[in-house]
């Protein structure tokens, strides 16, 4: 798994092309930690396959409740993504093309879930918007609507805290983009919103494509703020993270199982978007 | 030359920064079990009458938070030098953690079945029940949506939260939903009994099952509602010195503590009742 390169390989092979990032001999000091980092990255995830029941697996698999909780993570995580994509790029947008007073502030508040532990999120979200909560009791008493333990809550927990993964991506991506383009699409005669569908978007497509994969996989993750905030009761809110911690208390096999089945499925997503959105450019 | 001898220098460094920050990690993460077992070993191993020293580590169960925590505080003023640090959760979650290598010295679960996970694992030995503990259901103070019996809960428009029927409170609250006949459908599976409790405290439930003694450790928020079926779904709370125990003396002696008149008084005043 951890190939190892020869000290001492020259610069490229004669035949093979020749790769950039590779120098003429690589440091032990920098080689030695970055083999530990690997290994510290990847031999949880080989605990987690060799301690796996492997013979007991589809029987730990075909229960429904563990599809249930997949699909509602799936569902959960890309409507989140939807929802992040929405508000998120506007709001990339209005910190990274616009000058108002107080923008830095505003900056730091929407990177504020990156830091806030999840649990403290969803606490939040429930003093907003639960039913007591100073959102939540209007939409409550209006509507009828009440958002915690409701599959829509998951979705909002979610969004809180991959959001700002997505907010923060395109707005690099933005402050990368030369404004002159826009500014030469308005010379033509385009209205701002018009230069920014037709012009800026594409540009920052790509920027758009990793910010929207990076809210993906956090929310898909999601631990802390769902259970907070939405509670768990399977088929309703109890997302694969909250399936895998709760079987964890009873049953280690099953939570194992559970989570090979969410290790496939991200290693299968980030496979398939490889050298697309995820590398580095 | 020099750039290569200053390379491996750097080398050096790195390799011992690194393992430093690595021997510096683990000793903190096993700070109290390193230390105690120190004293552990000399104590347990020296004389019969152990003096009590270092750290005990408690994995006690949610419901025991106020109470244990109290108690915690007499039996350091009873022992000087001892620290009592506590690891409160759902007692699946603990005793998964105590069979995983956890440096715990004692466990007190909220049910014998949990307790026998551990005991099954060669983790602990010999059990014994210090309290039980009954179910009650908690509303918001003022019981808005009038709930007086179990039945009560399966109304239209009750919002119920129960604990996961993996922890204790769950399986309790399951049984004794199934002894008065009662179906219901709870909107939400907490992860332990203190995470019912918060939903009803919120508001954002209109009732929970959980310990009386957890409704009576809330008073100022939370309203308890009695019910007979609860008789049918009593807790016992089995504690127990943990065989792989990094401070065996202190584990011995926290365990007898718990069973001593003056605890037993205590845990009774918090509503818990004497086995």
């Amino acid at each position: 798994m951890t190939q190892r390169r020869p000290g001492g390989v020259p610069v490229g092979q004669p035949v093979a092309p020749v790769r950039r990032g590779r120098g003429p001999r690589i440091p032990y000091a920098l080689l030695l930690p970055a083999l530990l980092g690997l290994a510290f990255l990847v031999l949880p995830l080989v605990g987690l396959l060799v301690r796996a029941p492997w013979s007991s697996l589809s029987g730990q698999l075909g229960s429904t409740e563990v599809w249930q909780a997949l699909r509602l993570s799936l569902v959960c995580a890309t409507a989140a993504t939807g929802v992040s994509l929405l508000l998120g790029v506007p709001l990339a947008w209005l910190l990274a093309r616009t000058e108002f007073p107080g923008r830095r502030l505003v900056r730091a508040l929407v990177t504020l879930p990156l830091v806030l532990p999840p649990v403290v999120g969803g606490v939040a979200l429930l003093l907003v918007l639960g039913r007591n909560g100073i959102i939540g009791r209007r939409l409550d008493s209006a509507f009828g609507i009440t958002l915690p333990f409701h599959t829509s809550g998951v979705v909002i927990a979610e969004a809180f805290v991959a959001m700002p993964f997505l907010v923060i991506s395109v707005e690099g991506a933005l402050r990368a983009a030369d404004p002159r383009y826009e500014e030469a699409a308005a010379t033509l005669g385009a209205s701002r919103l018009t230069a920014f569908r037709r012009v800026t978007l594409p540009l920052i497509a790509p920027g758009i494509g990793a910010g929207a994969v990076l809210a993906w996989a956090r929310a898909l993750g999601e631990f802390g703020a769902t259970i907070t905030f939405a509670g768990n009761f399977p088929g309703q809110t109890q997302t694969m993270p909250l399936a895998v911690y709760l079987a964890m208390e009873s049953d280690p096999e099953a939570a194992i199982a559970l989570s090979l089945v969410l290790l496939a499925v991200s290693i299968a997503v980030l496979a398939g978007l490889r050298e697309r959105w995820t590398s580095a450019p | 030359m020099t750039s290569s001898t200053r390379r491996t220098a750097v080398a050096a460094l790195a390799a011992l920064a690194l393992s430093a920050g690595l021997s510096a990690c683990g000793s903190d993460g096993a700070k109290p079990a390193a230390g105690s077992s120190a004293t552990a070993s000399t104590a347990a191993g020296g004389t019969a009458t152990a003096k009590v020293s270092g750290t005990v580590t408690v994995f006690a169960a949610a419901s025991l938070k106020e109470s244990f925590t109290a108690l915690g505080k007499k039996f350091e003023a009873a022992n000087p030098g001892v620290k009592v640090t506590f690891n409160f959760g759902g007692s699946s979650a603990l005793a998964q953690s105590i069979n995983s290598g956890a440096p715990a010295d004692v466990f007190a679960a909220a049910s014998p079945a949990t307790m026998k996970t551990v005991t099954d694992a060669k983790g602990a030995t010999d059990p014994k029940v210090f309290v039980r503990n009954t179910l009650e259901i908690a509303v918001p103070k003022g019981n808005p949506k009038h709930i007086a019996a179990l039945k009560d809960l399966a109304g239209s428009g009750v919002k119920v939260a129960l604990c996961a029927q993996q922890v204790p409170c769950g399986a309790a609250a399951v049984t004794a939903l199934k002894a008065g006949g009662v179906n219901l459908t709870p909107v939400t599976l907490e992860q332990d009994v203190k995470g019912a409790l918060t939903k009803v405290e919120l508001g954002e439930v209109d009732a929970s099952l959980v310990y009386r003694t957890d409704v009576k450790s809330d008073a100022a928020k939370i309203d308890g509602v009695d019910f007979p079926e609860a008789a049918k779904a009593v807790n016992d709370y089995p504690i127990a010195p943990l065989a792989k125990a990094p401070n065996a003396a202190g584990a011995a002696a926290f365990a007898a503590y718990i069973l001593s008149p003056e605890a037993q008084a205590l845990l009774t005043a918090a509503g818990f009742q004497a086995p």
